[in-house]
């Protein structure tokens, strides 16, 4: 292989992003350098398994996958805005499609609700850590290796083409004979172990390390909500596992599970994908929706609404999310019976989901309100998400569903719903728990027009889309001809991009302003909440709790201040808490040495990361390192120095 | 963080004979496939039943599944279990079976 084949070459975006991340680099190391940071960064970061820092890393990583998911929908919105464009050809328009939406689901929304959770379920339920932190850490470093593998494809080997689903045999080896798919695989694939290792964890850390007194039905609903989720994660992200490997195979080794050729089923892969992939679609839904709650219930001051039917309606959903997988390719033409029946089973969806807003409107019912940014986002939520998921019920009849199928139509319903759903919970949350995360408060004004300008945005990218689809202009496409009628909603929807991408550099902007200028937090609780979270000290002590909380109900620090009994002070015991560890950065990186050989078919390569994954599991085998005391002098003198 | 007091002094019997008996099941199963020469009715239901075998060894010696004290939650999650994997196969087979009459499988 030539050094040109193993580099992409001639396109001047690409040129100008190889000297970005070259210029970046350097920047990183000279800046860790100059300011003596390495050991830091090691010992405080790369090693840490604390969940509230590992938290921070998964939230940093998602903004920055934010920011690249974000580029490449900006460069689709240019290219789609006039008649017959010539800003990008079909290849790498077919590219760009791919990567954002990939990067988008894989590596922004999950990691950005999961580093959300990170943070605050243990604080919600009044533990310490999660039940596996070194595991913890084995997830996060795993997920990044497997997006930085991901994200490296467009510099080097070339990126994946064959959209975000890769159906064969478009994704197969005749039709996509570059590398750029392989990338998907091994991606998906070391990213995944983390995910279901993250599922595992927090299933474990909410069903085991529950305070004293909280029952499941005193648990607050953000924890619910996960609980639920990594129930979801674990039945899923086996199949996608699966899944992954057989392409894998099909691929690398000449196997034809989903071939065109000697048995193959080209359709199986489509049927493997959504099984997992609509599950999928409620793991990132249902923590947006327990933040929402959390969020609305704080600022509405008003305990949340139907609490029980909360939880059985997401029960519901959690069980109605494996049934429902064909209505992504009802045009396949499986026959009356199945799609039918997987068409009925989508609507049901909609009547849990139904109960849910109603829930979160009779919560906001009198309440008083305040306006908070992390408020404003969770209002805007409502209206926006009863838009997409009305659209869905369109979308569910099977029927109808051959008008809309493959068309902006489908395209604006599941941003409606991902976008006012997910990203709306995740900027909600990131405005709502940052004192948690950094002792200060996200700066208001900022805020608010960052929500202004971004919702005003997407409303104007997305809307048009529906009409857009309905006078029939497929998706995927990468341009269109002026006949076609298509050019002014087009032109709408750039600008709605435009406004979204500018609302994310305030957000940018804020986070900045804020370090430099937000006044520190001087008391744990900045919203008077309702949930344990806020009842630690600020700045947080790494062992969270001095004392385990006792729990009297589902807003349990809110009785405890009701009831005057969040400041008792008892003895301090000594508390048990877990070493770091360098082996979980150090086995995720042969993963991705392993996984970057596989890409390039260059066996020995992935051989030999794989006996560093083995080396590695074993080193940590015989690791008979139990963790460390914290002294009781030692939190005295600790809990002295937070408020 | 949670059980790291409990001490596991003994030797991990249990998993090593899980662990060979799930690669001797594999390994039976991949000679049933291609050397066996049994019809390929008999392959299936022979794989088939290596690999209800092959998932009680697992849930047996790396689950755990005898060791629990409360038979509420594990009665719960084998039953969840089971309703996801008969939607999930049955559903496939069911969705997948469309058309396979003219794709002319080599069964």
């Amino acid at each position: 292989m030539k050094w040109d084949e193993f580099f992409v070459t001639g396109d001047p975006l690409i040129y100008g992003a190889d000297v970005s991340i070259a210029l970046t680099l350097i920047g990183v190391i000279f800046v860790l350098t100059y300011f003596k940071k390495w050991k830091w960064l090691w010992t405080e970061w790369l090693t840490t398994v604390d969940h509230k820092k590992l938290g921070i890393m998964y939230v940093i990583a998602a903004v920055l996958m934010l920011f690249r998911g974000g580029v490449d929908a900006l460069l689709m919105r240019a290219q789609l805005t006039v008649p017959d464009a010539g800003f990008l050809d079909s290849t790498h328009y077919n590219e760009i499609f791919t990567t954002h939406g990939t990067i988008m689901i894989i590596f922004m929304a999950m990691p950005f609700l999961i580093g959300l959770m990170n943070v605050v379920i243990p604080l919600q339920i009044g533990a310490r850590d999660v039940a596996y932190p070194f595991l913890n850490a084995v997830s996060f470093w795993t997920f990044f290796m497997g997006a930085m593998l991901f994200n490296i494809s467009f510099v080097i080997g070339g990126s994946p083409s064959a959209g975000w689903t890769s159906y064969v045999p478009l994704a197969g080896l005749e039709l996509s004979p570059s590398v750029g798919q392989n990338y998907y695989l091994l991606g998906l694939q070391i990213a995944g172990i983390g995910t279901l290792l993250t599922g595992i964890n927090f299933l474990v850390t909410i069903l085991k390390m529950r305070a004293p007194g909280m029952t499941l039905m005193k648990m607050p609903i953000f924890t619910w909500s996960t609980l639920i989720t990594c129930v979801i994660i674990i039945f899923a992200f086996p199949v996608l596992t699966v899944a992954l490997a057989l392409m894998t195979f099909d691929r690398l080794f000449g196997s034809h599970f989903f071939t065109l050729m000697d048995g193959g089923m080209p359709m199986l892969w489509a049927n493997l994908f959504w099984i997992w992939g609509h599950p999928e679609v409620y793991i990132v839904i249902l923590p947006a929706f327990g933040m929402f709650s959390e969020i609305i219930s704080t600022f509405a001051r008003k305990t949340i609404f139907g609490y029980k039917a909360m939880v059985y309606s997401m029960v519901v959903i959690a069980g109605l999310s494996f049934l429902v997988w064909v209505h992504h390719f009802f045009t396949m033409g499986a026959g009356g019976a199945v799609n039918s029946f997987f068409s009925i089973t989508t609507m049901l969806i909609a009547v849990p989901t139904g109960v849910k807003i109603f829930n979160w409107l009779f919560t906001l019912y009198k309440g008083r309100i305040r306006f908070t940014s992390a408020m404003l986002w969770s209002l805007a939520f409502i209206p926006n998400f009863v838009i997409g998921g009305v659209t869905g019920v369109m979308l569910a009849m099977a029927a109808a569903d051959y008008q809309y199928h493959n068309t902006y139509f489908l395209v604006a319903h599941f941003h409606y719903v991902l976008i006012s759903g997910t990203v709306y919970a995740c900027f909600a949350g990131l405005h709502f728990w940052y004192p948690k995360m950094f002792n200060h408060r996200l700066n208001e004004k900022l805020g608010k027009w960052t929500f202004w300008i971004f919702v005003a945005g997407f409303n104007l990218c997305f809307f048009p889309m529906y009409f857009l689809g309905l006078a029939g202009m497929p998706r995927r496409v990468y341009t269109y001809g002026a006949a076609d009628g298509w050019m002014s909603l087009n032109v709408l929807a750039t600008m709605g991009g435009i406004l979204m991408g500018i609302g994310f550099l305030i957000l940018v902007y804020n986070i900045y302003y804020s370090f430099r200028y937000s006044p520190r937090e001087t008391t744990g609780d900045p919203w008077d909440g309702r949930t344990l979270e806020w009842s630690t000290a600020a700045p947080i002590p790494f062992y969270n709790f001095a004392h385990v909380p006792e729990v009297k109900g589902h807003d349990a620090y809110w009785i405890a201040k009701k009831e005057g009994t969040d400041k008792i002070k008892k003895p301090y015991k000594p508390i048990h808490m877990p070493s770091n560890s360098g082996v979980p950065i150090i086995m995720s990186t042969f993963f991705f040495i392993s996984g970057f050989g596989m890409v390039f078919s260059w066996h020995w390569m992935s051989i030999a990361g794989l006996i560093g994954v083995l080396a590695t599991m074993v080193m940590r085998s015989f690791d008979y390192d139990k963790g460390f005391y914290v002294s009781v002098e030692e939190i005295e003198k600790l809990e002295q120095t937070t408020k | 963080m949670a059980n790291n007091e409990q001490t596991h002094s003994h030797f991990p019997w249990s998993h090593v004979i899980g662990f060979a008996l799930s690669i001797i099941l594999t390994l039976f199963a991949l000679w049933v496939g291609f050397e066996s020469g049994l019809s390929n009715t008999m392959i299936i239901v022979v794989v088939v039943a290596l690999a209800l075998f092959q998932a009680a060894i697992q849930l047996l010696m790396f689950m755990h599944i005898s060791e629990s004290e409360d038979s509420k939650y594990q009665v719960g999650t084998i039953l969840y279990s089971l309703f996801i994997a008969v939607a999930v196969v049955a559903g496939s087979i069911w969705v997948m079976s469309f058309g396979m009459d003219h794709m002319h499988m080599p069964m």
